[in-house]
């Protein structure tokens, strides 16, 4: 396949993953490819990333891709750089675990081998190369990250290959190495745990992409690329994300909110004007010998929506309604006032959480701090909204935005929808933000249906995305 | 348009021009403006604040020996502040002082080179020397101007009615920058190489230190890099870049410090870090002494 088909392969792949790539610019990655040479594979990826890659929020996928089309190396280990220099570097030099001989020698020589491996990761995390750490990586996966698949074919296993090395047990001897003299449990140590951590999780990267290459020699790239890429931070789903998700969730907050600001202040400023400024009026028509060409008007001011956030914070929901209770408290400058209150089977209010400088560790703050358990702890709206009504009359008003989080999964236990009713009418605008799927509403002990009509609108709120979008229409222009 | 020569002859001269230029690009930094330079495209450069977006631009003018003209976008940015006004009250006065003329003279003579008043764009398109266009903070423009850079960016052309189209003799280096507070528009982008600066790795970042700082100990510079890439681990309103990291390193200098411990991280986190939370939480997981 020459350069050029691969390239539009290529960039049917990066179509593939959600990423907007026109005609116009994989021209541009052509000129680009001629410009730089294909032998320079580093300045390629910069060339494309260039070319079509322009969010860096597609950057990750784009990576993924780049280095199953345009791998650095093929089979065990050749790369281009030893065909230049004439090496008859085979592939295949290594011994192959699944060739036959002694099955107690080959346990052993691969034991021996294991072990130096591992000296050397330690000493090349040590240092901290990125060339190295990516050489071991590829032997490690040749070594021991295959199994035999279907006849005549390989599989290859990320956690084989990590699961040999283990490089996390390896932290203790990098620490005390990294540190010499210096006395553990300083600044210096927590500095460099990060540093190690940092590595080593480079490492398990290049491991991943390292399998990945291997799965795509055998099956051809097209079938990794669908299963290998990860959904965009803005698309992975609140209820099943990760640890790892979250944490970049979170990171998402800030600039997210201060975009969405932007983009109110923009609109409103495109929108109607307000009362006429006469003193300014009057001030310009001087440089038009007194005649008023251009009349000013003093800035409109926004309607601001009162905000009254009510969330369910147990078990799985907890983490949608933790990165909502964050963005909302981000943009409390949007709102007249945001009032926050969690419910697990009773409610608490929880705005003063909010007022704290660092929210990091809020969630945890609210489970010990605030009174969410009545019963046994699980989900009861019912009593909820019914304690709700009852602890905070004065809550909703003519000028609030009421807004429910949560699954609606009530542990079939009784609904309050009258109770429910009179808070919806009572507030100028409710709704509710639903994590679940659509299609799973009213499914199983999901009191949806109950609700559902009582509110102006229950929306699908499964990933930041389509958060951001109710927001965005949620605030007044 | 004549045909004109490339400024850069490859990746590598890139490298080497910028640095002796004062700036450290990385590979990708180098291939993407090589790039730019080769395809003649406008490139645009997006990050965070402080990693050196607005340097690049300098550095690249400094290398090429090209002239920077800087058009800085702010809210409420127009045509008359970014490509050329009329000089009108220069032209009240020509029209005053030639009373007697007729209409038709008068006309042309208002509406000449002389009562131009020319703005960053049109003065980059007109010049015939190197030039590096340098529009610094993009995402703070308004849309519309979006749509008046993309009719410049695309043709390096200017029609003023009055005076009939102006095409650009030499095509300047245009370096567009944003902070990404908003999402620029796709035909933006499309006209553009992109490039995303982002933190640099430790060791480019304590090379660039010492190459700002020269005087600091190589070892205390590394502890500064270290200290600022666990800083930006943390869950933090504003990630420290690297202009803060600089400025650390002269604070570092200017008091003498020569160990980079506990106390002296606590007593200078307001250089690096501008929000009392940010430093609350950074003591709480460094476990700095909070006093």
């Amino acid at each position: 396949m020459s350069l050029l088909d691969r390239t539009v392969v290529f960039t049917a792949a990066l179509r593939q993953a959600g990423m907007a790539v026109s005609s116009a610019e994989t021209v541009d990655a052509v000129r680009a490819l001629t410009a730089v040479g294909p032998l320079d594979r580093e300045a390629l990826r910069a060339g494309f990333a260039a070319t079509m890659c322009k969010r860096p929020t597609n950057r990750v996928t784009f990576d993924t891709l780049f280095d199953l089309y345009f791998p650095p190396v093929i089979g065990d280990g050749l790369s281009v750089d030893d065909f230049l220099a004439g090496e008859d570097g085979t592939p295949g030099t290594a011994t192959d675990p699944g060739q036959p001989g002694s099955a107690a020698d080959n346990d052993h020589a691969l034991e021996l081998l294991r072990q130096a491996l591992r000296g050397e990761l330690l000493d090349v995390l040590l240092r901290g190369d990125d060339e190295e750490l990516r050489r071991l990586a590829r032997e490690a996966v040749t070594r021991f990250g295959s199994a035999p698949g279907a006849p005549g074919r390989h599989s290859w296993f990320a956690y084989r290959a990590l699961r040999a090395l283990s490089p996390d047990t390896l932290v203790a001897d990098l620490l005390s190495a990294m540190l010499g003299d210096q006395d553990a449990g300083g600044l210096a140590e927590r500095v460099a745990r990060q540093t190690i951590m940092e590595r080593i999780r480079t490492f398990e990267e290049m491991v991943a992409s390292e399998v990945r290459r291997r799965l795509a020699e055998e099956r051809g790239a097209d079938a990794v690329a669908r299963t290998a890429v990860k959904p965009l931070a803005e698309q992975v789903d609140f209820l099943r994300a990760s640890q790892r998700d979250l944490a970049e969730l979170r990171r998402l907050v800030h600039p997210l909110a201060r975009r969405l600001a932007t983009r109110l202040t923009a609109r409103r400023r495109l929108g109607r004007s307000g009362r006429l400024d006469f003193r300014r009026t009057v001030r310009s028509s001087l440089a038009t010998g007194g005649v008023p060409m251009e009349t000013h008007h003093r800035p409109h001011k926004p309607h601001k929506p009162e905000l009254v956030v009510l969330c369910d914070v147990s078990g799985s929901v907890a983490s949608f309604a933790y990165f909502t209770l964050l963005l909302t408290h981000a943009l409390r400058e949007q709102f007249a006032r945001v009032r926050a209150f969690a419910f697990i089977d009773t409610t608490d209010e929880i705005t003063r959480f909010l007022r704290g400088a660092d929210l990091g560790d809020m969630m945890a703050r609210i489970a010990n701090g605030a009174d969410l358990v009545w019963f046994d702890g699980h989900s009861d709206y019912g009593h909820a909204f019914e304690v709700f009504a009852d602890r905070y009359p004065d809550a909703v008003g003519p000028k609030t935005s009421l807004l429910v989080l949560g699954d609606a999964r009530n542990n079939y236990r009784a609904t309050a929808a009258p109770v429910f009713g009179k808070l919806c009418a009572q507030a100028r605008h409710a709704y509710w933000l639903n994590p679940e799927p659509r299609t799973y509403w009213g499914s199983g002990d999901s009191a949806t249906r109950a609700y559902a009509d009582l509110v102006d609108e229950m929306v699908e709120c499964r990933n930041v995305e389509q958060l951001q979008s109710f927001i965005e229409r949620l605030l007044p222009s | 348009m004549p045909l004109q020569q490339h400024a850069f002859a490859d990746v590598a001269d890139v490298h080497d021009r910028l640095r002796a230029a004062g700036y450290l690009a990385d590979h990708a930094i180098a291939t993407t403006v090589f790039l730019a330079d080769r395809l003649r495209k406008p490139l645009l450069v997006e990050g965070p604040a402080g990693v050196g977006k607005t340097e690049l631009a300098k550095a690249l003018a400094s290398a090429t020996g090209a002239e920077l003209i800087r058009l800085q976008c702010y809210e409420g940015l127009d045509e008359a502040r970014a490509l050329y006004e009329w000089n009108y009250k220069k032209q009240l006065l020509r029209i005053q002082a030639g009373r007697d003329e007729a209409w038709d003279e008068t006309h042309d003579d208002i509406f000449s080179d002389e009562f131009l008043l020319s703005r960053p764009l049109l003065t980059a398109i007109r010049r015939t020397d190197p030039t590096v266009l340098l529009i610094d903070e993009t995402d703070k423009a308004d849309v519309e101007v979006e749509g008046l850079l993309l009719e410049v960016l695309s043709d390096f052309q200017v029609t003023i009615p009055e005076l009939g189209t102006i095409v650009a003799r030499q095509r300047p280096f245009v370096v567009l920058t944003s902070n990404a507070t908003r999402e620029l528009s796709e035909a933006l982008k499309r006209r553009c190489l992109y490039l995303h600066l982002g933190y640099p790795s430790p060791a480019r970042e304590k090379e660039i230190v010492l190459a700002c700082v020269p005087e600091l100990p190589e070892q205390l510079a590394e502890a500064i890099v270290g200290t600022i890439r666990a800083l930006r681990a943390m869950e933090l309103k504003k990630v420290p870049s690297i202009a803060e990291t600089i400025d650390w390193a002269r604070t570092v200098l200017a008091l003498g410090i020569d160990t980079f411990d506990e106390e002296a991280v606590a007593s200078t986190l307001g250089v690096v870090l501008k929000h009392v939370s940010d430093q609350a939480r950074a003591i709480g997981q460094l476990k700095l002494s909070s006093n």
